[in-house]
């Protein structure tokens, strides 16, 4: 910098116009180092680190879709007199959003293709940015340093569903309207000022001619504001962190291995925005959804049997299905000093949610706390590597997917021809033991697959050639495998319980012996990786023939 | 095959633990050699990839075309046909995906056929060195000293109370947001006029009231109280509290305790058809068992018990409105509903009638 200032320093001087306009603009912004630093930084390249991609993408294509559709919605809920072209509403009475949504669909050329390319991608963000967190919790992602940023991808979610729910709600459908409904008695539930929070919502009484403004502004306005700073945040941190990387030969903690952003990676990455965009099109153009011409305007009084949220708030409906209200000639809804406690929608509403998202935002302290590890991790776990946490992991999806499979209790009765409290009672029992299940399974599994990599590290892979040996026994013949693939099976850290510590004073207090419990359960069922002296032991087999079966006997479980 | 511990100390001497054992590893053999690609050593693989990647771009020109013309061409007219707007959505689906995915697909290929595929390694640097820790904890010693806020503690103390007050107006213009509940949500339509002049049960949605004598044994009404279409302000409102399921049973199957003795007709029984769980409307009549069906939840009542809750996550009967007949053989309503309907809330208990009050 100092040394153009002096008089006699060389002076650049663009030669072509193209050349003079980026000068002139490089000058004044100082383009050159923020392409020097970030030109090619390098990025680690895996298929499911483009979950947050589609995410990032999809809002991308809700911006574009959404600008448009404002320009021809009227968030009105005055009453008006269907005129447009499709005839079996027509003279139908209803509201000016709901007549607008039809206008859109089907008297705005390209309106109804934004709106299904709308509604697709609304579905597909709220789907990439879970499927995304799935990625980030079962592989480790969220350990120091990137806590943070972990609980800034759950406000994501968040707003996500409040984003979709919002925007649901808008065409004044009957559907929506239900929906609405229901949102009504779930806020009255609420002790002390539910009835007060579902007036000022609605303006006074459901439904009022207010709701569909007021979403609007949240949904055009105050939302996707929002879901845009968390993102500015949440990139801002990846550029920080640098990207992790699955574990591998040449990956560790202190390197980031991958394909420099320009071009490789910017190429891709940039393409497969297309790619996105031209998959959601596809839906938009053959799968239609949200036909709300066939659900007729909103109306207190009707509903149509098999009525669905959208798939995000599917669980927590799911869960208000479950919910018994009496159990036996016990109300589960309770009078208390003259006052409603209404049990049977409050716990449902807010208990599983509550639960699901609490342990969401603290699990990276609730694990750094277990394990007492504050290193820095910038290298994956696999799945199978860390079983205790992919046991959690699905136990929570598991319970997640019970619920969700609830919001469709009456779809399954009527498909599989099953009694609907039937479907009901099962999906009780496993709302209580499908997480338990799972967890077990899953562990298990997780085990068993390190068992087997293990095993393919020590004796190499099964070529599937029998081969018959001088004596008459026979063998399957193993291809040793070359010391990169080994290193993808045996190159990971396999932690031992840490017993408790006492504290400054000597004592082990009862807290750090809890936390040497729970650091037992997690790492108490372990296999650790293949040694180079196991590897050396097991060629000494080889040589003999394939022992797998007398070496099995002998390392039984020892449990 | 599994060396698995329960990591006991007495096993744990068998285990390789990470950091406790680095010899034991397996040294990581680095970055395996760069393997390369056929376009790489054969110019005519080259060649043939770029020219895919040319169709591709190709390919998007074409779903642009597409989009185009299926979007100046298909003429939306004053009544088009469902079958039109189909035409046209999945035309111009069509030719967005083209463009789009022509674009996509040909960029990924140029970059995983033709672009360069060494993977490289850089460093990773620290988050925060210990030298701009220090060297930060100085800039903000520096400030506080100099802003004087520990030396004069009347200035920090009103500023807090300040700064902790001043939200207080942002949430209180907020007030108007609602009226008071009140108890508005105690009353229905179905209160008798300010004349004393019962309201008579109408068909929903047309309005036109109901004679007792067409209630045959085994239907069912959707009701809306007389002079609710009629109503210019606030008609979904009082429709959200005040539609009606309407049944005719067999007398003896209703077993009305006795303060209800007199609230049916003839075997017809009214009761409101909003959930009592969130609202939804009870909107399916299971005729051979008498039970209604939310199909929201799957609330079920049971007609023959007063609606008591048989199933399901609602915790309440549904309210019955009190009917008889007037002097022209339709049926009324001889009262409101002795209790709020639709879903509970937290005012509700003192909102509920005394019987026959």
């Amino acid at each position: 910098m100092s040394s153009s200032l002096t008089p006699d320093a060389p002076v650049f001087a663009a030669k072509t116009t193209g050349g003079r306009i980026t000068d002139f603009v490089d000058q004044r912004v100082g383009g050159s180092g923020i392409l020097r630093e970030f030109g090619r930084k390098v990025f680690p390249d895996h298929w499911s680190f483009m979950f947050g991609e589609v995410a990032l993408y999809s809002f991308v294509i809700l911006l574009l879709s959404g600008t448009f559709l404002t320009f021809f919605f009227d968030p009105s809920m005055a009453e008006t007199h269907y005129a447009g072209s499709y005839t079996p509403l027509t003279n139908v009475e209803m509201s000016v959003a709901y007549s607008s949504s039809l206008d859109i669909s089907f008297d705005v050329r390209g309106g109804m293709f934004m709106r299904q390319v709308h509604h697709w991608s609304a579905l597909l963000f709220v789907a990439s940015v879970s499927v995304h967190m799935l990625r980030v919790f079962f592989t480790g992602a969220f350990r120091k340093p990137r806590e943070l940023n972990w609980v800034v991808g759950s406000v994501l979610l968040i707003l996500s569903m409040a984003a979709g729910f919002t925007g649901y709600s808008l065409p004044d459908d009957l559907l929506s309207g239900n929906g609405l409904r229901i949102i009504d008695g779930v806020i009255k539930s609420i002790p002390v000022v539910g009835t007060y929070i579902s007036f000022f919502l609605f303006g006074g009484e459901f439904p009022g001619t207010m709701i569909i403004s007021r979403l609007y502004t949240l949904h055009i306005l105050l939302v996707p504001a929002l879901i845009l700073l968390m993102i500015v945040m949440h990139l801002f941190m990846v550029v920080v962190h640098k990207h992790t990387q699955y574990p591998g030969p040449g990956r560790n903690d202190g390197n980031v291995v991958g394909y420099p952003l320009g071009p490789v990676y910017a190429a891709k990455a940039g393409g497969f925005f297309f790619i996105v965009f031209g998959v959601v099109a596809i839906m938009a153009a053959f799968f239609t959804i949200n036909p709300i011409w066939n659900y007729g305007p909103y109306d207190p009084s009707p509903v149509s049997a098999g009525t669905q949220p959208d798939w995000y708030i599917g669980f927590v409906d799911g869960a208000l299905r479950l919910m018994p209200g009496t159990i036996g000639d016990w109300k589960v809804e309770q009078i208390w000093f003259g006052h409603m406690f209404t049990f049977n929608v409050l716990l449902p509403a807010l208990v599983p949610a509550g639960i699901l998202f609490t342990v969401m935002f603290a699990y990276p302290w609730i694990e750094r706390w277990i394990t007492k590890d504050n290193r820095e991790h910038h290298v994956l776990d696999r799945p199978r590597n860390a079983p205790t946490r992919t046991a959690i992991g699905m136990a929570g999806f598991v319970w997640y997917c019970v619920m969700w499979a609830a919001a469709g209790s009456d779809l399954i009765a009527t498909h599989f021809h099953v009694a609907l409290n039937d479907v009901t009672y099962w999906l009780r029992a496993l709302f209580f033991i499908g997480p338990v299940i799972a967890f077990i399974v899953t562990k298990r599994v997780a085990l068993a697959l390190q068992r087997k990599d293990r095993e393919i590290a020590l004796h190499g892979r099964e070529t599937g050639r029998i081969v018959r040996l001088p004596h008459g026994e026979f063998i399957e013949v193993h291809a040793p495998l070359d010391e990169y693939k080994r290193y993808m099976l045996v190159g990971f850290e396999s932690p031992a319980p840490l017993p408790a510590v006492p504290n400054d004073h000597g004592v082990v207090d009862r807290k750090e012996k809890l936390r040497a419990k729970l650091s037992r359960w997690f790492f108490e069922d372990r296999v650790a990786p293949a040694s180079p002296a196991e590897l050396e032991a097991a060629h000494g087999h080889h040589g003999v023939h394939e022992a797998v079966e007398a070496a099995e006997s002998q390392k039984t479980l020892s449990h | 095959m599994g060396n698995h511990s329960d990591g006991s100390p007495s096993h744990s001497g068998t285990v390789a633990t990470a950091g406790q054992n680095e010899v034991e590893k397996f040294q990581d053999p680095g970055i395996p050699p760069h393997r390369l690609r056929l376009a790489d050593t054969d110019p005519r693989a080259a060649k043939k990839a770029e020219r895919q990647v040319a169709l591709l771009f190709g390919i998007s020109v074409v779903g642009t075309l597409i989009f185009l013309v299926s979007y100046f061409a298909i003429d939306l007219g004053n009544d088009s046909s469902i079958a039109t707007i189909r035409l046209q959505n999945a035309l111009l689906g069509t030719g967005t995906a083209f463009a789009m995915l022509g674009i996509g697909t040909g960029i990924v290929h140029w970059a995983k056929a033709l672009m360069p595929d060494h993977e490289v390694s850089e460093e990773r640097h620290a988050i925060r060195t210990e030298d701009d820790r220090q060297a930060a904890v100085r800039i903000v010693d520096d400030i506080v000293e100099e802003t004087g806020i520990k030396r004069r503690p009347l200035i920090r103390n009103t500023l807090l109370g300040a700064v902790a007050l001043a939200p207080l107006p942002a949430l209180a213009i907020f007030g108007d947001l609602g009226p008071r509940p009140d108890n508005t949500l105690a009353h229905t339509m179905w209160a008798p006029g300010p004349d004393g002049k019962l309201k008579r049960l109408a068909r929903d949605p047309d309005g036109t009231p109901i004679k007792a004598a067409d209630v045959t044994i085994g239907s069912a009404f959707h009701v809306i109280p007389e002079g609710l279409n009629e109503l210019t302000e606030g008609k979904l409102n009082e429709k959200a509290k005040s539609v009606v399921l309407l049944m005719r049973l067999n007398p003896e199957e209703l077993h009305p305790s006795p303060e209800r003795a007199d609230w049916a007709y003839n075997g017809i029984v009214a009761y409101s058809k909003i959930c009592t769980h969130v609202g939804c409307p009870v909107a399916l009549y299971e005729q051979q068992t008498h039970h209604l069906l939310c199909p929201c939840h799957q609330s079920t009542f049971d007609l023959t018990q007063q609606c008591k809750v048989i199933f399901g996550p609602a915790s309440r009967p549904l309210p019955q409105l009190p009917i008889a007949v007037d002097s022209e053989g339709y049926l009324v309503a001889t009262s409101d509903f002795h209790e709020p309907v639709g879903p509970t809330y937290w005012e509700r208990e003192q909102h509920v009638l005394i019987p026959n009050s």
